[in-house]
This record gives structure tokens, C-alpha cells and sequence, in this order.
């Protein structure tokens, strides 16, 4: 599996095109943990938000790190499957009926122990890149469960211009892509303070 | 056209080579004598440049020895990399998508198919005519009301700079100047030469004598002295290279005078625009230079002009 991963995910000529596409820099190696694996978490506006990112991380991060999406978007076509599964290997999750057999954080804290770095939105869905809306708990019941995860605040901008919501044809701006210090669930924090504590390190990141 | 053949063109080619050369030996011996604190910023910032002229010198005469198309697909590239610059700093909304699209996948292609194929009379016309028509509408079906004009007018002011004026660089190739057949590569050299030398003699002599800045709210670095010293010196030498082009020595003082004032005022637009919008540079993509618009800035806006004045008295 692990193998497989590397072979598809650091595919560097994929990541030169899309960081031309959107005018990314690679981020230097002394932006991320110094150890993997890591929770990214994102403001999420586009499509591309997935992509830009993993082509903007250093090559041992991206063929590690994988995209946690909503299983009933990206089983619709069988070019949302390929994406999602052989060109990122995403880790779809259940959003709809969750029962004990397809927990979400179950898959995700395996995923983890596994050695993968994850990136997710807490958002849960696109918004329009104007503002930045309430996180859902996922997060934290992920940080419950795996308490030492480092839980890593990526701002993404300009990239709801680039392709926003509903439309399928780029236009190609400069993004850009802020990572902040890592955040961990404190002894006794509770739902709320972490997932507030979580936006407002991410809101911290916005451009002036 | 076999632009190697051409003696002159060799000549003018050397002529940068061995300016570079001395540039680099200067940079590195400023460097060497700076001393255990390492060199200042200024002789940093100035290594970047010169690193980076070398750079920029070499992608220019590799176009320009591959003839027409090459200088036609360089140019395209600054332009969609100066728009994509451009259109990024200014704000826009989601319903701008379809308008932005158009303007970067067609209207941007098709002006340089125009260049590259001599059609001067849709050349001259598609971007003030047809791109200015096609953007309003585009824009007006996005539907959306808020600051429709200015967010029109952004995408026009673009189009107008990065790509239709950048244009006329190229197209310099397509003018028919008796007595200078196939020779036009020299005209599009001696156009951005004066230009980005204008560029640099300014900043020198502003470095050296700068006092009285000249645009204080606008553009900071900008001083009398630097400006004074920097047009004269610069079309000297456009009036000194009279020998490769259709010229005489005053018209191409005159023809560089035109280029260095215009490409002053280029920059200084473009900085009026920066500072609306709280930033220094366009970009970072031209280690110790910013973006690819701020070094174009001044090029931009001397193009068109010289374009029409070369047509206008000499063919």
C-alpha cells in the first residue's frame, strides 16, 4: 500500500503543473514538523485546495499525506472516483450514514497510526472563499482519540478565484499557501476551546 | 529571416555580453571586499539583479536569434505572467470567472496569433474594440451589480497593459522599413536596450545623487536626480546605437528620449497602483527585480508609442 502510495502521490511532473497553474511556491522543509505524521486542516473554497497544497509540500510529505473527503461526493463518476482514489488516494469518509463499522475517525486515526499525514476541512464543505465558517467537531473527536496529533493550521488564498464553487475552468492567479505552528488538544480543553482555538490559528494566517 | 547573419545584431548582442561581464566582476569584487559582516544589502540586492539580467539576457537573445516566433511566444509568456500578477492584486468577485477566463485563454492567444501572422489591422483594434466589448458583456452576465465598473474596468485595464501594449514589442517584427528588410530584430533590441537601461541608470543615478524625490506619495525611490540622469544618459545611448538601426543619431536620441520618459511614467502608474493596493512589488517571481510587471512596467507603456512613431515617420 505504502508503496503504491509513493509511486502515484510524489508524481512530480503533476505537481510542477499545478503549482505553475496556480503560481505556488514549494514550501521549505523548516515550515512543516519536524516529524510526521500531521493533521493539515485548511479553509476550503475550491477543488484545487487539495492539489495545491499536496503539490506545494516537499516530496517526502506528499507521497504521505492523503485528503480526507465525503465518500457520497467522490463516488458520484467514475472521474471523481479516479481522482479521488488513484491520483490522490483520498480517504473517503462516510458524512451521511455513519454507523460504527464506517466511523470517520476510526478510519483516520488508522490511517495516522499507519504513518500518513492527513488534511482535512474542518469546514466541511466548500465555502465562497469570502470568509471562513464554523469548524465541525471531527477534529477534535480525531484529537480525543489520537491525543498527541499535531493538528497543522493551512491557509489557503485566492484559490476561490482561481476555481471557485461550481465552475469547472480555471483561471490561472497567483495562491498562496500559509502553514502556522502546529496546535495540540491541551489536558482538559474542551470541544469548543479547541475547535475555536483551531479557526482562530487558522484566521491568524490570512493575508493582510 | 536569419537574424545571425546580421553583423550589426552580433555586434549589439556582444556589446550586453561584455556589459554583463563587467557587472558580474564589479558585484563580485564589491562582495569580496565587504569583510567578515558580509556584504550590505544594497551589493546583495545588487547581485541578485545582475544574476538575474544574466538570465533575462539569455531567454531574450535565444528568442530573438530564433526570429519571429520565438520573440512572439516570450512575449505571450510575460504577458499572461504580468496579467496573472495584475488581475491577483486587484480584487475580483466570482462573477467575474467566465470574463477572466476569456481574457486569459482567448483574447490573450488570439492578440499574439495576430502578432505572429502581421494582421496589423486586427492587431491594432481587437483588444480596444473586440476584447473591451466581449469583457463588458461577460461580466454584465456574471450578474452581478457590486462595483460592476470597476470590476470591469480592472479586467480592461489589464488587458490594455500586460497584453495589448506588451504586444507591441513583437510587433515591432512586422513593420516594412525601406532599406531595413529583415532587419527588425535590431528596432525590438533597440527598444527594450534604451528601456531596461533607462531602468538601470535611473536607479544608479538616483542611487548616487538622489535628494529631491520626484513623486513622494507614488513612488518613494524616484528622484530628480535619478531621473534627470538616467533619461539623458540613456538616450545617449539610444543615440549612440543609431548605427543598427533605420535611424540618424538625433532621430534615435529623439525615438529614445520618447522611450526613457514614457517608460518612467509606465513606472510610475504601475507604483501608483501598488501603493492603492498596500504592496511593494507585483510579485516575487525575478529574484531582487519582484515580479515579472515590475520589470515590465516601463516597457509597457513605451511599446505602443514607439510602435506608432517608427510606423508613423519611417515606414
Amino acid at each position: 500500500m505504502t508503496r503504491r502510495l509513493r509511486g502515484v502521490n510524489s508524481r512530480r511532473p503533476l505537481a510542477t503543473f499545478v503549482r505553475c497553474l496556480c503560481g505556488v511556491r514549494p514550501l521549505p522543509p523548516d515550515a512543516l514538523p519536524s516529524a510526521g505524521p500531521a493533521v493539515f486542516f485548511a479553509n476550503h473554497s475550491s477543488h484545487l485546495d487539495f492539489a495545491v497544497l499536496w503539490s506545494a509540500l516537499p516530496e517526502a510529505w506528499r507521497g504521505r499525506t492523503r485528503p480526507v473527503a465525503g465518500r457520497d461526493y467522490w463516488e458520484k463518476t467514475a472521474l471523481h472516483r479516479w481522482l479521488a482514489r488513484d491520483v490522490f488516494h483520498a480517504l473517503l469518509i462516510e458524512r451521511r450514514r455513519v454507523t460504527v463499522a464506517n466511523n470517520p475517525i476510526t478510519a483516520m486515526a488508522a490511517s495516522l497510526t499507519a504513518g500518513d499525514s492527513l488534511f482535512v476541512f474542518p469546514e466541511g464543505t466548500r465555502g465562497d472563499g469570502l470568509s471562513v465558517g464554523e469548524f465541525k467537531p471531527g477534529i477534535h473527536h480525531l484529537a480525543r482519540a489520537l491525543p498527541k496529533t499535531q493538528f497543522v493550521p493551512v491557509f489557503l488564498a485566492n484559490l476561490n478565484r482561481i476555481m471557485p464553487k461550481g465552475r469547472a475552468l480555471p483561471v490561472p492567479l497567483i495562491a498562496s499557501v500559509a502553514l502556522g505552528a502546529p496546535i495540540q488538544l491541551g489536558t482538559d480543553e474542551s470541544k469548543e476551546a479547541f475547535l475555536r482555538r483551531a479557526r482562530d490559528s487558522l484566521l491568524a494566517l490570512h493575508p493582510p | 529571416m536569419n537574424v545571425l547573419h546580421d553583423q550589426q545584431l552580433l555586434w549589439l548582442l556582444g556589446g550586453i555580453l561584455v556589459t554583463l561581464v563587467i557587472s558580474s566582476l564589479v558585484t563580485r569584487v564589491l562582495e569580496a571586499r565587504a569583510g567578515a559582516a558580509g556584504p550590505s544589502p544594497t551589493i546583495q540586492n545588487l547581485a541578485a539583479r545582475v544574476r538575474a539580467w544574466w538570465v533575462m539576457v539569455g531567454v531574450f537573445a535565444l528568442a530573438l536569434v530564433t526570429g519571429g516566433l520565438g520573440s512572439v511566444v516570450l512575449f505571450a509568456l510575460m504577458s499572461f505572467m504580468a496579467l496573472r500578477e495584475f488581475i491577483t492584486l486587484t480584487p475580483s468577485r466570482p462573477s467575474d470567472h467566465v470574463a477572466l477566463f476569456v481574457a486569459f485563454f482567448l483574447v490573450l492567444p488570439f492578440q499574439y496569433v495576430l502578432t505572429g501572422i502581421r494582421w496589423y489591422e486586427l492587431f491594432t483594434i481587437f483588444v480596444p474594440v473586440y476584447a473591451f466589448v466581449a469583457t463588458s458583456i461577460f461580466t454584465a452576465v456574471g450578474g452581478e451589480a457590486t462595483h460592476y465598473l470597476e470590476r470591469t474596468a480592472k479586467i480592461q485595464w489589464g488587458l490594455m497593459v500586460c497584453v495589448y501594449f506588451l504586444s507591441h514589442v513583437p510587433a515591432l517584427l512586422m513593420l516594412e522599413i525601406p532599406g531595413f528588410h529583415a532587419q527588425n530584430a535590431k528596432l525590438l533590441l533597440f527598444l527594450v536596450l534604451v528601456g531596461q537601461s533607462s531602468d538601470v541608470l535611473q536607479y544608479v543615478w538616483g542611487k548616487l545623487f538622489g535628494r529631491h524625490k520626484v513623486a513622494p506619495v507614488l513612488s518613494p525611490s524616484k528622484t530628480w536626480e535619478g531621473l534627470i540622469g538616467g533619461v539623458l544618459s540613456a538616450s545617449a545611448l539610444g543615440s549612440a546605437l543609431w548605427w543598427a538601426t533605420p535611424f540618424n543619431w538625433w532621430q534615435a536620441a529623439l525615438l529614445a528620449f520618447a522611450i526613457t520618459i514614457l517608460g518612467f511614467f509606465g513606472g510610475l502608474v504601475m507604483s501608483a497602483i501598488k501603493r492603492d493596493r498596500g504592496v511593494k512589488d507585483y510579485g516575487a517571481l525575478i529574484e531582487g527585480h519582484g515580479g515579472m510587471m515590475d520589470r515590465i512596467d516601463s516597457l509597457c507603456f513605451s511599446a505602443p508609442v514607439f510602435f506608432h512613431l517608427v510606423r508613423y515617420y519611417f515606414t
